[in-house]
C-alpha cells in the first residue's frame, strides 16, 4: 500500500511540474532571470507555482500534524532545527548549479523521461555528487571517530 | 511578461502542493526530492520501495502525458556537457550538504514554516539568479 500510494504521489507531483512548465528548464531560468524585469522579458510563472502549492501544503501540513498518517505509523517531520555553514554552503552550491541549466533535481529526474542526452549527462553528475557528499560525510564522521578514540595524549 | 503563465503555473502548483500533503497523510514523508533520490542512493539507504515508487511515479507522468496528446516539451539545456556535468555536481552535492532542494526546502519546509528552509530557499534563489545574471548578461549571454 505504502508504494502504492508513493506512486500515486510522484505520478501527481510530475504532472504538477509538467503543467506548471516547470519540467522546462528554459522556463525556470525565465524566472531566475531577474535582470529581464525592466525589458519586461521576466516570467514571474516559478513563483505563482510555488505560492499556490504553498496554498496547499500550509493547511494540508497543519491538518497532518494532528494525525497519524494512513500507511506508516508516524510521520516523519524533519527535526534539524540549526541554521549552520553546511545549510549555507550547501543551498548556495545548490543555487549556483541550478542557475547555470536550470535543473533541480525534480525536473531533472523527470525529464529522463525524455530521453534527452543531456539530461542523462545531468542526472549522473547529480547522482555522483550525491554520492560524493555522502563519501564525505561518512569518511569526515570516521575521521573523527578515530581522532577521539586515538588521539595522542600531547594532542 | 509576454511568457508569464500563470493559471497552468497555479493548476501545477496546486497539485504539486497536493502530491505533497498526500505523501504526508498516507506514508508520513516529505515530499522532497533530494531525500527520496539520495534515498536509493546510498549503501544503507532505508525504505527503498516507497522512494522508488515516487520516482516510476514522477517518470510515468511524462509517459502518460505523451500517451494521452499531451505535449511532453524537450528540454533545453546547454550545448557544452562540461557545463551540463558541473551543475549536476554542484545540484547533486549541495542538496546534500544544504539537506534540501525547491521541493524539500521550498514548498514542504516553507510550509512548516521551518527557519532552516526559508533561509535556505533564500540562498538558493539568490545564487542561482546571480549566476543567471553573470551568464546570461555578463559573458555575453
Amino acid at each position: 500500500m505504502r508504494a502504492l500510494a508513493s506512486l500515486f504521489c510522484g505520478f501527481m507531483f510530475g504532472w504538477g511540474l509538467l503543467i506548471s512548465g516547470m519540467i522546462r528548464p528554459d522556463k525556470v531560468l525565465g524566472f531566475l532571470d531577474v535582470l529581464a524585469i525592466p525589458s519586461g522579458n521576466w516570467d514571474p510563472s516559478l513563483a505563482v507555482v510555488m505560492a499556490a502549492a504553498l496554498a496547499v501544503t500550509v493547511p494540508g501540513y497543519a491538518l497532518a500534524r494532528r494525525r497519524s498518517p494512513l500507511f506508516a505509523t508516524q510521520n516523519q517531520w524533519p527535526k534539524q532545527t540549526a541554521i549552520d555553514r553546511p545549510l549555507l554552503a550547501g543551498a548556495a552550491l545548490f543555487g549556483i548549479g541550478w542557475g547555470l541549466v536550470g535543473l533541480c533535481p525534480g525536473p531533472g529526474v523527470e525529464n529522463l523521461a525524455t530521453g534527452s542526452p543531456s539530461v542523462v549527462v545531468f542526472v549522473a553528475a547529480m547522482a555522483i555528487g550525491m554520492f560524493a557528499h555522502h563519501l564525505w560525510e561518512t569518511r569526515g564522521a570516521a575521521s573523527v571517530a578515530r581522532a577521539v578514540t586515538v588521539a595522542p595524549p600531547d594532542g | 511578461m509576454a511568457n508569464f503563465t500563470p493559471t497552468s503555473a497555479a493548476i501545477g502548483g496546486a497539485l504539486i502542493g497536493l502530491a505533497a500533503v498526500l505523501l504526508m497523510r498516507l506514508n508520513g514523508r516529505i515530499a522532497g526530492i533530494t531525500g527520496i533520490v539520495a534515498g536509493l542512493l546510498e549503501p544503507q539507504g532505508s525504505d527503498r520501495a516507497w522512494r522508488a515508487a515516487f520516482i516510476v511515479g514522477l517518470l510515468a507522468a511524462p509517459l502518460s502525458a505523451a500517451l494521452i496528446g499531451y505535449a511532453v516539451p524537450i528540454p533545453r539545456l546547454p550545448s557544452n556537457f562540461a557545463v551540463i556535468a558541473a551543475a549536476g555536481l554542484l545540484v547533486g552535492f549541495g542538496t546534500r550538504l544544504g539537506n534540501g532542494c525547491t521541493s524539500g526546502h521550498g514548498i514542504c519546509g516553507i510550509a512548516r514554516l521551518s527557519p532552516r528552509s526559508i533561509i535556505a530557499t533564500g540562498i538558493f534563489m539568490a545564487a542561482a539568479m546571480i549566476v543567471v545574471a553573470l551568464t546570461r548578461h555578463l559573458v555575453g549571454g
